[in-house]
């Protein structure tokens, strides 16, 4: 079956359908890592997001229960250019094709996404349709109501719509008591933070700070997530208060973000973001550079930070925008990048026990080797 | 840390000669090395003794040495040069087996010179064996069981104290050599031999063998600072047990998901931090199909064949950041050159598949062993680009000129399912096209798995290309079969062909060109590196339209292929130097090529680099979208040439000679005409078809004769008959494997002095730079012979013979450019044997040695200059004061079973130079860099000697000079009865199938130092004589086969010369004009 992408700029690109029918509305983006296309969908970040591939063969092998980041797909829609139908690998479950079938997600393939991509890298982040239902390069006026539908979508409220609505425990006896603040939380996070004795308490976005001190944590964990973190003022003002308690703390991503607006500076939207896993952070002192594994469109606008608060402690190697802050003012520290990977590279993951480290010396106690 | 600014002077090791193992990408590592190094303004120092590289050009290095690459000259060129480091590891396993001898030795501590980004510690953890095992170890990186041993007893102990079948791996052996898989304790008894007499500290690893995993490769990069990349990685169709340089690979790796990829990756970063390396690095893991087991096979500590593919691959220039790295920066503060804005320090990400496949000279060798194991075996490899791995195969299939087009193999579709099924049990170089056959046939996926472990995901692909195919050849064909077949692949004369149409159903259906960008487009990029896709889009015509210069001249210039034996790394000297010619004469150069060992596919050698097949449909393409003015063809070898009658069908401008004299040099019977108007000789020949006609003309034009089928060039299934017993084997031979509709041609066989003639033309002058003499007479393939400059044995008359007649032959033909002549001398007169209107093998060698850049001087004419006009000259240009031998070099302890007995056809695959004041310093020079010690004769130190009846009195001398040395002369029944009737003291040896103590035994005693063996009766490899010759090359025995050979051989030996005392010779102080 046919299906066609429809750009808010009215640009129609045709391919065929994979997953489910219809038509879906979101902002096109495209995400350049080569393996790890089953975390990508997974990932909440997507929420609201049209996922573009850019390597050009995806779900080579296939979809494995244990590769989630989250139980379904947040995305609202998957453009790649060829679909695997007879994947190759030992925890093959399913195909691509099943897979979002399964999600209700409409998806499209035999697109050329790199022209795709080439397009969104000139033009910026975009608005976008797929849909089976017609034929835009021939129906004008369903083209011109769908166009409109386009221009007028916007990712609004996106961490309460991830976030979980209940408190769950893993790894109940653990050493560490972390409390992690679900804005749209990946899996591995949880997984880091187990495999380093943590018991996890995984809290709802929304949880005052009230909620969370209540259940006397040790270290606070501020997740990743999607939509504009600035739409998120009351959990802006439930960080800002929670940090005030001396807590440790690490932020990844979104939780990156919403504590440096907590703090008094500004974030804004990059023309496409950053999504892959091949972006290269450097340490403030210049002694290292790490590839890390990102997704944002969004960053914290470095400079906008008061001095007295805390400062820039990793940039962009690229283009130099703002990838962590250490915090004076608080036991905390985040970055934009994702430590925990899944997909993408696992050099970062000391972070978690220099978060480990921080919430020890806190306790009195020494970390385990 | 920027540059280290005591860092002024720099000396870079290179590869040396091509061997299989070791090919041309060394001499692109070396080539970006010395670039690089030259625009951080330091001086640079070069050493290879391989005159056909790039590297070894007065351009890219300020000082150039073409000397033989010994530890012992190395020292000189320190003492002379003082350079204040040595770049050691972008020269393969010579260029660091050298260094690491000259750091232990102590002599780089005791000259004050630094060994720049390695030290000798980090080189012994990662290639001996038990120390790797160690570092892995501490490491907790798994590897596979395993032994290091050396002796035998041990070996064979640990193979059954784990059980067989094992692997051997001989330490500090390049490409595998002397290693292999042994399935009984017979084979292990003797590979095990064999490795450790081959491996220099003696020394083997016997391990558990894992054949069936999947094997995997990690490009990783390092700096001083402790940051870590990984450039690539890659997966190989062929699983472990076949050596990764003749497997089938893909970039990026198809069937690993991000667990697998990221364990692997980390696995790679770990070990090259923990060794500590500052550079590049190649790390190879074996994976367990069904499971997360995994096992690090290898890790190589420097720049690689797999680290050029990953190059080319990402677009990623390794050994220029390696270079970087080096002299002290760090990756974060290199430029990403493809950008121009982002940091080096990044992870290429692609947005298309690479497929690489191996070329191997098994079309030349009809009696070598193809079968593929641990020992790598393949000349050069080519590498595709597409948007699915169906189109890069199906460019990577026409890239391999084995005159394929799609998988399918004639010969096994003559075979039947089951002979098929049976068949996939061989592992040899045919396989993948004998896994299509099968998938053709509609066998069952699992039965091709499991006998062959390739992964479902690429027997899934292959299963589309079939169906495809079979496709094509059944019901009518539609827009949509069409425009489908193209998108995966399938040219237009394919689709024609399978759907028996005269037509397709689109006409000018066009490729357009996607770009490697390193970044799949998030950034962008300011390459000229472009593939070709069936997408609709077209990034080149949009880059052409924004950067091309419209008042400049497009000039298309066609690469050469894949390296094979006959078309090595000197076509891509020429290509690369045409390309820079043309730059600087105000043309846009636009390259075409498809190997990713070269110079020539570098993105900053061209205006234009256009990865992708060199056939007749894939360059329309280009050409469709490049509009140029005209195209170059005589510098990219056969591969090149081919396309000459292309462009003048489709109205191309060949720049300089016209396709139609490369027809009249290639026709006999235009060939002959041509001679007659000329007025020049050539020996009496006929054209025969079969063997009735063959034996009768060969007793009108009396023996020896000359056979060789019409059709091919570069001697293929060329051989010298003696005897009527000669033709009718040949006649077999060739009725076999070729053609009939083809005839055979027949020459009076010269038997005289070869000379060969290089020219350059302008239409009415001619300059010829030098003439070559060529050391063993005619009968050995030019390319398989000594060779020097100037001759040292012609007359003046046959020297001014030989020149006019080059001159004649450029003004006939029309010659503009290039011209390379040979002829054989006998008794003063000068008859010619092959006239080739294009650049040869040996252009690089005569421009180095004589400073007359050549190729420039070709191109300049091309576009219409005089050489009167470029300070050259006309005519024969005046002698240098130097003499320079070229020695061909071998790869036969590669190549089981090919008899190493020289005759017309060529058999090296690469070349030294000797470069001295004398004729015997260069010979020597020459002889020791090509692999021959120069011993003395010590206690029991012998030699063998067999040669055929025809040779006989000629090598009573040499044997005689050879005892006069001190050694004790043995030789076979009829040579040994010769030898004593002229009173030289000779013992008789029994043959190879003789009683015990024979042949052997004397071979194995460790006491022969040299054979001279020229017994030759046809190439069957079950004769004595071949056995003889086999078993001294698997020993590593010197084993001369032309009796020319042998003499100067000899009167070297006996020339007093010493390589520590003869001159070193910068080369690049030879240029100058006349």
């Amino acid at each position: 079956m046919n299906a066609y992408l429809l750009l808010s700029n009215g640009m129609v690109l045709q391919g065929e359908s994979i997953g489910c029918t219809g038509t879906t509305v979101g902002e096109v983006v495209f995400a350049t890592g080569m393996v790890g296309f089953q975390e990508t969908l997974t990932d909440p970040s997507y929420y609201g997001q049209i996922i573009t591939q850019t390597y050009p063969l995806i779900g080579n092998y296939g979809m494995n229960s244990q590769d989630y980041e989250s139980p379904k797909i947040w995305a609202k829609g998957y453009i790649v250019r060829e679909a695997c139908k007879t994947p190759s690998n030992f925890r093959c479950e399913k195909t691509l094709d099943a897979f979002l079938k399964e999600n209700n997600t409409i998806g499209i393939e035999g697109v050329d996404t790199r022209r795709l991509t080439r397009i969104i890298r000139e033009k910026g982040v975009m608005n976008g349709a797929i849909t089976t239902e017609f034929d835009p390069q021939g129906e004008s006026e369903r083209k011109t109501a769908l166009l409109a539908e386009i221009n007028a979508y916007a990712v609004v409220n996106a961490v309460k719509a991830v976030s979980c609505t209940e408190m769950r425990t893993y790894n109940p006896g653990g050493k560490y008591h972390v409390a992690l603040m679900d804005y749209g939380c990946k899996a591995n996070i949880v997984r880091c933070l187990e495999k380093r004795g943590c018991r996890v308490t995984v809290m709802p976005g929304t949880a005052t700070p009230e909620e969370v001190m209540a259940i006397h944590p040790d270290g606070l964990m501020l997740s990743n997530g999607p939509g504009d973190p600035a739409e998120n003022t009351q959990i802006i003002a439930n960080i800002a208060k929670m940090l005030d308690t001396g807590i440790p703390t690490f932020g990844i991503c979104l939780g990156h973000q919403l504590t440096a607006l907590a703090a008094g500076a500004k974030t804004c939207k990059l023309k496409y973001g950053h999504r892959g896993g091949n972006q290269p952070v450097t340490h403030e002192s210049g002694a290292r550079t790490y590839i890390t594994s990102q997704n944002h469109g969004y960053a914290v606008m470095g400079e906008t930070l008061p001095e007295s608060v805390g400062h820039v402690s990793y940039v962009n190697a690229n283009d130099k925008t703002c990838e962590g802050m250490d915090y004076t003012r608080w036991n905390c520290k985040t970055v934009q990048f994702h430590p925990e990977a899944s997909g993408g590279p696992k050099d970062c993951e000391f972070l978690f026990d220099e978060f480990i480290s921080r919430i020890a010396a806190a306790k009195g106690v020494t970390p385990d080797a | 840390m920027p540059k280290d600014p005591s860092i002024k002077k720099v000396l870079v090791i290179g590869s040396g000669p091509i061997i299989i193992g070791q090919a041309a990408e060394f001499d692109y590592s070396g080539t970006q090395a010395c670039r690089a190094l030259k625009a951080e303004g330091i001086e640079t120092v070069l050493l290879n003794s391989n005159p056909a590289t790039i590297m070894t050009d007065p351009n890219v290095a300020d000082h150039v040495y073409i000397e033989p690459m010994k530890v012992s000259v190395v020292e000189r060129i320190i003492e002379k040069e003082k350079p204040d480091a040595i770049l050691p590891n972008l020269g393969g396993q010579m260029g660091l087996n050298i260094s690491m001898e000259l750091a232990r030795n102590g002599f780089l501590d005791k000259s004050g010179v630094r060994l720049l980004a390695c030290k000798p510690d980090t080189i012994d953890r990662a290639e001996d064996r038990q120390l790797f095992k160690d570092t892995m170890e501490k490491l907790h990186q798994p590897i596979i069981p395993s032994k290091v041993v050396e002796d035998l007893d041990s070996a064979m102990e640990f193979a059954r104290e784990i059980g067989y079948p094992v692997i051997v791996r001989p330490a500090f052996t390049m490409g595998g050599t002397g290693g292999g898989i042994c399935e009984t304790p017979q084979k292990l008894h003797e590979i095990a031999t064999n490795g450790l007499r081959l491996s220099p500290i003696h020394q083997i690893l016997v391990e558990k063998c894992i054949s069936g995993w999947k094997e995997i490769e990690y490009e990783v990069m390092r700096d001083h600072k402790g940051n870590v990349i990984t450039v690539c990685n890659m997966e190989n169709l062929d699983p472990v047990g076949i050596h990764t340089g003749d497997s089938v690979v893909v970039a990026p790796s198809q069937t690993l998901s991000d667990h697998e990829y990221q364990m692997l990756r980390t696995a790679a970063l770990d070990i090259i931090s923990e060794l500590g390396i500052e550079g590049g690095c190649n790390c190879q893991f074996a994976l367990k199909p069904d499971s997360f087991d995994y096992a690090v096979i290898e890790v190589n500590p420097r720049v690689s064949r797999s680290s050029a593919l990953a190059s080319k691959a990402t677009g990623y220039p390794i050994a220029k950041v390696a270079t970087k790295i080096a002299i002290g920066y760090t990756l974060d503060e290199i430029t990403n050159d493809v950008t121009g804005e982002t940091c080096a320090c990044f992870e290429p990400a692609l947005d298309y598949v690479v497929v690489k496949y191996p070329k191997w000279p098994f079309d030349k060798f009809v009696y070598a062993d193809k079968s593929l194991g641990t020992q790598m075996m393949a000349t050069g490899e080519i590498m595709a680009i597409g948007n699915s791995f169906e189109a890069a195969m199906m460019k990577a299939v026409s890239s391999i000129e084995l005159g394929m087009d799609t998988l399918t193999l004639a010969d096994f579709e003559k075979l039947s399912t089951p002979e098929i099924i049976e068949h996939l049990h061989v592992q040899d170089s045919e396989r993948v096209f004998c896994v299509y056959e099968a998938l053709k046939r509609g066998v069952d996926h699992k039965i091709i798995h499991k006998i062959t472990k390739i992964d479902h995901w690429f027997l899934d692909k292959m299963q589309h290309l079939a169906d495809l195919e079979t496709g094509l050849a059944n019901g009518e064909l539609t827009k949509e079969k069409y425009l489908e077949a193209k998108k995966y692949g399938f040219q237009d004369k394919t689709i024609c062909r399978l759907a028996k149409v005269p037509t397709v159903p689109v006409q000018n259906c066009r490729a357009g060109f996607k770009m490697v960008d390193t970044c799949a487009a998030e950034f962008a990029a300011r390459t000229p590196y472009f593939y070709s896709t069936h997408d609709g889009d077209n990034e080149a015509a949009d880059f052409i339209a924004e950067r091309s210069d419209p008042n400049k001249k497009k000039i298309l210039v066609f690469g050469s292929g894949p390296i094979r034996i006959g078309q090595g790394i000197e076509f891509d000297y020429c290509s690369v130097h045409a390309v820079w010619t043309l730059k600087e004469n105000g043309c846009e150069a636009v390259l075409v090529n498809n190997n990713p060992e070269t110079v020539s596919t570098d993105f900053d050698t061209g205006d234009r680099l256009y990865f992708d097949p060199l056939t007749p449909e894939s360059v329309d393409d280009i050409i469709a979208t490049e509009k140029p003015d005209g195209c170059v063809v005589q510098f990219g070898g056969q591969t090149a040439i081919k396309l000459a009658r292309h462009m003048e069908e489709i109205g191309l401008p060949i720049l300089g000679t016209p396709a139609d004299a490369i027809d009249e040099a290639e026709d006999r019977e235009r060939f002959d005409e041509l001679l007659e108007r000329c007025g020049i000789p050539r020996a009496e020949g006929r054209t025969v078809y079969t063997l009735t006609e063959a034996l009768k003309a060969a007793e009108e034009v009396g023996y020896p004769v000359l056979m060789r089928p019409s059709y091919v060039l570069g001697g293929q299934n060329m051989i010298v008959a003696y005897s009527s017993a000669d033709v009718t084997e040949y006649m077999g031979v060739i009725t076999a494997h070729v053609d009939m509709s083809h005839p055979v041609l027949m020459d009076k066989y010269i038997y005289g002095t070869e000379c060969e003639v290089d020219a350059i033309c302008d239409g009415t002058d001619f300059l010829i730079p030098g003439i070559m003499e060529q050391v063993e007479r005619t009968g050995v393939h030019s390319g398989d012979s000594i060779c020097c400059y100037p001759p040292q044995h012609l007359s003046k008359k046959v020297i001014d013979t030989l020149v006019d007649y080059t001159g004649r032959f450029a003004r006939e033909l029309h010659v503009v450019g290039l011209v390379n002549v040979q002829y054989a001398v006998q008794n003063e007169k000068v008859y010619v044997i092959e006239v080739n209107p294009r650049s040869s093998r040996t252009v690089p060698y005569i421009s180095k040695v004589t400073g007359v850049p050549m190729v420039d001087l070709a191109v300049r004419c091309t576009l219409g200059e005089k050489l009167a006009d470029m300070g050259y000259g006309t005519g024969l240009f005046p002698n240098a004061d130097y003499v320079a031998v070229k020695v061909p070099v071998f790869s036969f302890e590669k190549l089981h079973g090919v008899d190493t007995m020289l005759g017309p056809e060529m058999k090296s695959t690469g070349e030294v130079l000797g470069i001295d004041r004398s004729f015997h310093g260069a010979l020597l020079k020459g002889m020791i860099g090509a692999g021959y010690e120069y011993k003395k004769p010590g206690p029991g130190s012998c030699c063998i000697i067999s040669v055929k009846d025809s040779d006989k009195h000629e090598v009573t001398d040499i044997a005689w000079k050879l005892h006069d040395y001190g050694y004790k002369l043995y030789g076979t029944a009829g040579t040994c009865a010769w030898l004593n009737s002229q009173m030289i003291p000779c013992s008789l040896v029994r043959q190879v199938s003789g009683a015990r103590p024979n042949m052997v035994d004397l071979l194995e005693s460790g006491l022969v130092d040299y054979i001279i063996s020229t017994s030759a009766k046809g190439r069957d490899p079950s004769r004595d004589s071949v056995k003889f010759r086999r078993k001294a090359t698997e020993l590593s025995i010197p084993c001369i086969t032309a009796i020319d050979t042998a003499r100067v051989l000899v009167d070297t030996l006996r020339s007093g010369h010493d390589l520590d005392t003869l001159e070193l010779v910068d080369i690049s102080t030879l240029h100058r004009k006349r």
